[in-house]
């Protein structure tokens, strides 16, 4: 079925799964704005570990999702992969190594012999949280401001900075991207431990920082959305490949694709009626509304980088033709294919992760339940 | 050509590489065999009911818990490095290399990463079977993401179902089932995943028979003994099988490779295989024309080398030297030839680049080259040679000696990966056949032995990686591209920094991680399970 698609319709469809992972990414990262938080709304060792516990349950799906997220990026746009990877240096290494030390920091932090002890792991936590959340959201914002990079006619792609990406913590409107990203993840870890856990003090906590966390967020999120709307964009001539500069290019996008749009608008509304909802009333669905608001709204914000004869990852050292695009980037027709009925498993994968995740999650998480023998506690 | 390369920028990407793997490395192994022991041991107490069971299944999870975690920190690192270290590559070989990346995270990681959840905290939150089921998901899971990136490995070691396409200067996939069956591929899955099988069941075997030597959870011991001692057999003899058909393919595939496996200089028909062997100082590497065969000592099984690689005992296995200067009597190409006929299909690469925007006629005529099957065979194939040319003959000479691995590190490693596998199998049958006579616990020599044997399962799994690795070099698709090619234009400078931040923190790691198991192997099992 997926061999009669031309090109450029696997390319479509493969820009949608990637930013389907992406959108999936940003919600996962509950876990790291949660961490961010953990000794601002656990007061006592035992509110602590509940805390830690919670996200414990759930931090290998946001790994697992970014892992996936890589490969499947690799697979399907694979110049992405060797410009940004081998180019952005510095950046995709300093992301590294913040899940890294995330990756044991839950197993570790209460086992007998450590070495480090217990405040060590937690730092770890802190730092996965802060670092994953700021940098890979200011990498994201590349998508729409460009890198300093060059592609030959090998394709072999060089980086025209010595700084290797950290170059792009100096641009304001990535670090806006980064600042949305890290404050957005705090928003849904509040609202993430408001649902999950059964404990008053832990609760009332959560809403008032619930509240400290929305407001930077939105105030970051309007500036980077704002300035986005009004700057110029990479466009592609789909007839030349030729890449120029359209102003309100983003823009445009949105009013050429109308379904984009109402992605866009309702994932915004749902974001911001999930915090709403959860500081005015005491129900705890405040996670489900933003988290799927979340979705929509990154979905949505990656489909304006790379649809519409945009260039999803442009190019400004000079050579504005090195910019790639869905078509110049991407696999060949046949590993597409071959990559889009490997896809056809995705639905399967999120039915049984919801499966498992209700049947861990349908009790909440109690204090009597950290002192438990039977089960695994972090 | 060879002197503008900067080789401390691939020396220290390859360093950190290999530092990585290896690393790595040390943890996977344990995950693929535990996982399926600790399912096997929940499904005896799922059957039985018995508590005592439900114990040792808890006290190998916990185990299993530790160890999984450090995998999944040091996975992560892999994937990254392909496209940090390694964007070329990424290139060059993307569309082939990059869909089994994919396909392990959508199959593999999401079925570990769910059940491994449900393993943990799912105990009396869900119904016993569908614990169960999540034990066995989670060990199928670890295997299944073995699988993929062992396919991708063995695609490296004998790249096919793929074309070169100028246009994109990339090899594409053309048959998806040619690269996840071919024999490569195969016995790379098999004979990895099982050399895990082992060094898990060494493990298992190993900890019990320390805690028999202390005289403590005996009944406990003696069933992990059990399980681990019968897992361990059959897993050994798949191992042996697997490893034999692996060499079958090495010497089809990376002829060099197995020369230098067996530090055979000069090729021979009826060719020993040297079970034990000691290299001597004057053929150390690297090799030059001058480089003979020497050994301070050597015990041979006659015939067993031409056996072993082409299941005959007349056939002629080629030396390092016949494949670098070639043997017409066996049909054997020399290196300087093969560099030509590289540097001719780089060349003729070039001219259809310069050719694309200005000339459509000579690049027609280019084009149609890359498409015609002779060509491919004939010059294509031998396209990463090229870049070791030289218009001095006299030098090209010389650079050809510079696609020899390290010989004895290569030759080391395959025998110290063979011999210990030799050793595991015996130790296992003699355990199992000890404790069935319910003689083991007194047999205080085969119990240390057990113990000690733990260190050496490690040493034989990273002494298979290194024949595997450092053998193929310096190729990173076999033939087509070497690694000076494949690395990432970065200063060398920035991934010594990453060399060293890794180093220091896998060291970091590998501490709390091994006090971490020597104290939750000392607390031991508790009642109840926890």
């Amino acid at each position: 079925m997926f061999e009669t698609l031309s090109h450029l319709a696997l390319q479509q469809y493969w820009w949608i799964i990637i930013s389907l992972l992406g959108a999936f990414l940003v919600f996962l990262m509950f876990v790291q704005g949660g961490q961010t938080l953990i000794n601002t709304i656990g007061k006592s060792d035992i509110e602590k570990t509940m805390l830690i516990n919670t996200l414990g349950r759930k931090w290998e799906f946001t790994f697992t999702t970014l892992v996936t997220f890589g490969g499947a990026f690799f697979a399907s746009f694979p110049l992405f992969y060797s410009t940004s990877f081998g180019g952005a240096y510095w950046v995709w290494m300093i992301i590294l190594f913040a899940f890294v030390i995330q990756a044991i920091a839950y197993e570790f932090r209460t086992r007998q012999n450590n070495v480090f002890g217990p405040k060590t792991y937690e730092l770890f936590l802190f730092i996965n949280g802060f670092i994953g959340t700021i940098f890979i959201g200011t990498a994201v914002a590349t998508f729409f401001t460009g890198s300093p990079f060059s592609v030959n006619e090998l394709n072999q792609s060089r980086w025209e900075t010595p700084f290797h990406g950290l170059e792009a913590a100096l641009n304001l409107h990535n670090l806006s991207l980064g600042l949305t990203v890290f404050f957005l993840a705090r928003v849904l870890g509040l609202l993430y431990f408001m649902n999950s856990i059964d404990d008053e003090s832990i609760f009332t906590r959560a809403r008032k920082h619930l509240l400290y966390n929305a407001v930077p967020f939105v105030v970051f999120f309007l500036t980077f959305t704002i300035w986005l709307m009004l700057r110029d964009g990479f466009a592609v001539n789909p007839n030349t490949e030729e890449v120029f500069m359209e102003p309100f290019k983003y823009f445009n996008n949105l009013l050429t694709m109308p379904i984009v749009t109402i992605l866009f608008l309702g994932g915004v509304v749902l974001v911001l009626w999930g915090i709403i909802s959860s500081l005015i009333t005491t129900n705890t669905s405040g996670i489900w509304f933003s988290g799927t608001g979340t979705i929509l709204t990154v979905f949505s914000l990656l489909l304006l980088a790379g649809f519409n004869n945009t260039a999803f990852y442009p190019s400004t050292h000079g050579d504005m033709q090195s910019s790639l695009t869905i078509m110049n980037a991407s696999s060949s027709h046949f590993t597409l294919t071959a990559m889009s009925y490997v896809s056809l498993l995705v639905p399967f994968v999120l039915g049984y992760i919801w499966h498992a995740w209700k049947s861990i999650n349908n009790t909440k998480i109690t204090k009597d339940e950290m002192s438990s023998d039977d089960i695994h506690i972090y | 050509m060879l002197e503008s390369i900067d080789l401390t920028l691939i020396n220290w990407s390859r360093a950190q590489f290999a530092l990585t793997a290896m690393f790595h490395w040390l943890f996977v192994p344990l995950t693929l065999g535990l996982g399926f022991m600790v399912a096997f041991m929940e499904t005896i107490y799922v059957k039985t009911g018995d508590p005592e069971w439900k114990k040792l299944t808890k006290f190998w999870m916990k185990l299993f818990g530790i160890n999984f975690a450090i995998g999944v920190a040091t996975g992560i690192i892999l994937e990254f490095e392909f496209g940090t270290n390694w964007s070329n590559y990424s290139w060059f070989v993307g569309d082939i290399f990059g869909a089994p990346l994919a396909i392990e995270g959508i199959m593999a990681f999401f079925m570990e990463s769910t059940f491994i959840a449900v393993m943990f905290f799912g105990w009396g939150k869900v119904s016993k079977k569908f614990h169960l089921t999540a034990t066995w998901l989670t060990a199928i899971g670890a295997n299944l993401s073995a699988l993929w990136i062992l396919v991708a490995n063995a695609w490296m070691q004998n790249p096919k179902g793929m074309q070169f396409n100028p246009d994109t200067a990339r090899n594409e996939m053309i048959s998806f089932w040619n690269i996840l069956f071919s024999e490569s591929a195969v016995n790379k899955f098999l004979h990895t995943t099982t050399s895990g099988f082992v060094l898990a069941a060494l493990f298992v075997m190993g900890i019990s028979c320390w805690f028999l030597l202390k005289k403590r959870h005996i009944l406990f011991a003696k069933r992990s003994i059990i399980i681990s001692s019968v897992f361990g057999i059959i897993a050994s003899l798949m191992l042996i099988g697997t490893g034999d058909s692996s060499a079958r393919d090495v010497a089809t595939t990376q002829p060099m490779k197995l020369a230098a496996m067996e530090a055979l200089y000069t090729g021979k028909t009826q060719a020993p295989l040297i079970a034990i062997g000691l290299i001597g100082d004057s053929n150390d590497d690297p090799v030059t024309p001058e480089s003979e065969e020497d050994f301070l000592f050597k015990i041979e099984i006659p015939n067993m080398l031409s056996y072993m690689a082409f299941l005959n005992v007349d056939a002629f296995v080629p030396g390092i030297k016949d494949l670098v200067l070639g043997n017409e009597a066996h049909g054997i190409m020399p290196y300087n030839e093969k560099i030509k006929r590289g540097y001719e299909a780089q060349q003729a690469l070039k001219a259809l680049k310069k050719a694309q925007k200005s000339d459509p006629e000579t690049y027609k005529l280019i084009r149609a080259q890359f498409e015609d099957q002779q060509w491919i065979n004939n010059y294509f194939k031998y396209f990463g040679y090229g870049n070791y040319y030289d218009p001095d003959p006299e030098q090209l000479e010389k650079n050809a000696f510079k696609l020899v691995p390290s010989v004895s590190l290569s030759f080391y490693a395959f025998h110290i990966m063979v011999g210990l596998g030799m050793h595991f199998l015996a130790l296992f049958i003699v355990v199992l056949w000890l404790t069935f006579k319910n003689k083991i616990e007194t047999k205080r020599f085969i119990l240390w032995t057990a113990v000690w044997t733990i260190p050496l399962a490690y040493i034989a799994s990273q002494s298979g990686w290194i024949v595997a690795e450092v053998g193929r070099q310096p190729w990173v698709i076999q033939d087509l591209m070497p690694a000076m090619s494949a690395v990432s234009q970065i200063d060398s400078s920035s991934v010594m920094i990453t060399f060293w931040l890794f180093a220091i923190t896998f060291v970091a790691l590998a501490i709390a991680e091994v006090r971490i198991m020597v104290k939750q192997i000392n607390i031991g099992p508790k009642e109840g399970g926890d």
